[in-house]
């Protein structure tokens, strides 16, 4: 648990989120507001999908702009398989996860052979492409997207229409991922792959297969994410091709910039920042984005290591 | 075979269209090093002036001149008040503020404009169709298109390959510390570069303008699209943005034009006709993919680096 929790002033604040977010169904119950349910339901499961995102774009300094793709992937393998008729999360869940861990098996196969700003672009071409082929399945809803009528059964173990039990779901399942990247990255396999984040000629000098390892990494990233995008499905009981647009992408690379990149709770951080700002602004104005795109840009310009690196100490 | 021609002038048409977004997309990034997803919106803000002075003076031709000035004018504002303390920073700090910037603009144009599109009407003798050869006709406007953008794309060359400042712009594209140390005013050719851009992509805007609605979110598409032709062409090279685009603008054009029917042939008709459109959308994403693959720095790299 060192990994967590060392002795750092972001754990205060780490450790107060936390607890407010395991008590939010507490809140919604006494105060009957459900609304409060829905959107921390979508802030756990967007952060899984952010924390999955800094695994390889924090730790691994892979700049994906495409990692919505695998969101809607996810989302997709659950609805296109609800529609026909599998209504079981045995089998919706595995697939969604097999389908974007293979998506970007292919993806990460072609766009790691490029660097810098060129591997940023083809990410976002793939992603751009899934974008395209999911409004060309007419069958299942086209540019319209796909209803889902049923919740994945998961035969009397879980019923995913209990809202808390749903949302309690979300959660450890983001606490699991989170666990299972800081676990990940502090192993040998991801120490060889911050290695090669800050110098992958000295990494492969040393002898470590660096292609290999960032491979299985994005792989691991996509799966991650896949499963993201069947909670979300589940959450939404929909799903369409604007879920995988370049600016959703977009929307996640701000997350895990905005939380802190390469930190644990970095991503969790981001995206309630981000969703609640998001949320607060169109309360009190008609134009959000009037505040929110300057508060972004304020954010790069002056916040280094994004919100988590606030309560860093400074290095000796 | 007329139809094919009327698709390939189309299809030059669109590509003409993206070197005017490529242009200063590559200028910027090869100069600046500046990922700059905020371009599409001076394409937006560029089409919404040319919708409003237009109205305004009554002339097209007016109101275009007036836009080109004003897109002009913002993105120098622009390169002054924001842009300028992100470079030198990382490129995911460009992605954060500048995908900030994009959302500001969408804001800002619904704020000012309202959520409805507007709408450019031609003068009426734009309106009619050409007879380019014996019993092909096409849109007047659709040439001029093309031939404005074939000057613009003239005197860009002559501006970059033939005058002190492009000197000095090329000179930034290839070793930016080296034209800083020679004692050139950097941060006034930054600014100069940047309005450029910005005056590129509002005529791209503005002549696109009279074909589509002017509406909010119309720079996401095609910035992504200008993004793919600069990276095919090589980041930092014009030459290159110049065929990247029109090679992107005949596939995605002749590809949709013309996969349906190619489909057909050897599929059913009802499978030819949803595979169709996915695909030719997907296309040029393959084509990218397929030269980064094979050529990751693009078909022409710009001198060093």
């Amino acid at each position: 648990m060192r990994v967590f929790f060392g002795r750092n002033p972001r754990n205060a604040v780490t450790v107060g989120l936390l607890v407010v977010l395991a008590l939010i169904p507490l809140y919604a119950a006494l105060t009957g507001n459900t609304f409060v349910m829905t959107l921390f339901t979508r802030v756990l499961i967007l952060a899984m999908a952010a924390v999955s995102l800094n695994l390889i774009m924090g730790y691994g300094g892979m700049v994906s702009f495409g990692h919505a793709a695998y969101l809607g992937l996810g989302g997709y393998a659950v609805g296109i398989l609800a529609k026909e008729g599998i209504g079981s999360g045995f089998i919706q869940w595995p697939a969604a996860i097999a389908v974007s861990a293979v998506f970007a098996l292919v993806v990460g196969a072609l766009s790691l052979r490029t660097r810098g700003v060129y591997f940023i672009m083809i990410t976002l071409a793939f992603a751009q492409m899934a974008y395209y082929v999911a409004i060309g399945l007419d069958r299942y809803g086209g540019d319209d997207g796909l209803t889902i009528y049923k919740r994945s059964q998961f035969g009397g173990l879980v019923d995913l229409n209990n809202k808390t039990l749903f949302y309690y779901l979300c959660f450890a399942l983001l606490l699991a991922s989170i666990y299972l990247v800081s676990r990940m990255v502090n192993s040998r396999f991801g120490l060889a792959i911050q290695g090669a984040r800050s110098n992958e000629r000295r990494m492969r000098a040393i002898g470590f297969p660096v292609f290999r390892y960032k491979l299985v990494c994005f792989v691991i990233a996509g799966a991650l994410c896949g499963l993201a995008g069947a909670l979300l499905a589940n959450h939404t009981n929909f799903i369409s091709p604007a879920m995988m647009f370049w600016t959703r992408s977009g929307d996640l690379m701000v997350m895990v910039v905005l939380g802190g990149l390469a930190t644990p709770f970095g991503p969790l951080i981001g995206t309630v920042t981000y969703l609640l700002l998001e949320e607060a602004l169109s309360r009190v104005t008609e134009y959000p984005g009037l505040f929110l795109g300057p508060t972004l840009l304020l954010v790069a310009i002056f916040l280094h290591g994004g919100i988590a690196g606030l309560f860093e100490r400074r290095a000796p | 075979m007329l139809y094919f021609i009327e698709q390939l002038l189309n299809g030059v048409q669109l590509g003409m269209l993206l070197f005017l977004l490529a242009a200063g997309l590559t200028l910027i990034f090869g100069i600046m090093d500046l990922v700059n997803l905020a371009h599409g919106s001076l394409y937006m803000l560029g089409a919404y002036f040319a919708a409003t002075f237009a109205a305004l003076t009554g002339s097209f031709v007016l109101g275009a001149v007036l836009a080109l000035a004003a897109t002009f004018v913002s993105g120098v504002a622009l390169e002054v008040i924001a842009i300028r303390p992100l470079y030198g920073r990382s490129h995911l700090d460009h992605v954060l503020g500048t995908f900030g910037l994009l959302l500001f603009f969408n804001e800002l144009v619904r704020l000012v404009w309202g959520p409805a599109g507007m709408t450019l009407s031609l003068p009426g003798e734009m309106l009619t169709a050409v007879q380019i050869i014996p019993g092909v006709y096409y849109p007047a406007y659709r040439l001029v298109i093309i031939a404005a953008t074939l000057a613009v794309a003239g005197l860009l060359y002559i501006l970059v390959m033939r005058t002190r400042l492009g000197m000095l712009i090329r000179a930034g594209a290839s070793n930016r510390e080296m034209v800083g140390a020679l004692g050139v005013n950097i941060k006034l050719l930054y600014t100069l570069v940047f309005g450029l851009g910005a005056a590129l992509a509002g005529f791209a805007g503005l002549m696109q303008a009279p074909i589509l609605t002017v509406q909010i979110g119309m720079g996401e598409n095609i910035l992504i699209l200008a993004f793919v032709v600069i990276i095919i062409g090589g980041i930092g090279s014009i030459r290159g943005a110049f065929v990247a685009a029109i090679v992107v603008g005949l596939i995605d054009t002749v590809g949709r034009a013309f996969l349906p029917d190619l489909l057909r042939a050897v599929l059913n008709t009802n499978t030819a006709l949803t595979l169709a459109p996915a695909l030719s959308s997907m296309s040029i994403y393959m084509l990218m993919a397929g030269i980064l693959v094979f050529r990751p720095e693009g078909l022409f790299p710009a001198a060093s680096k």
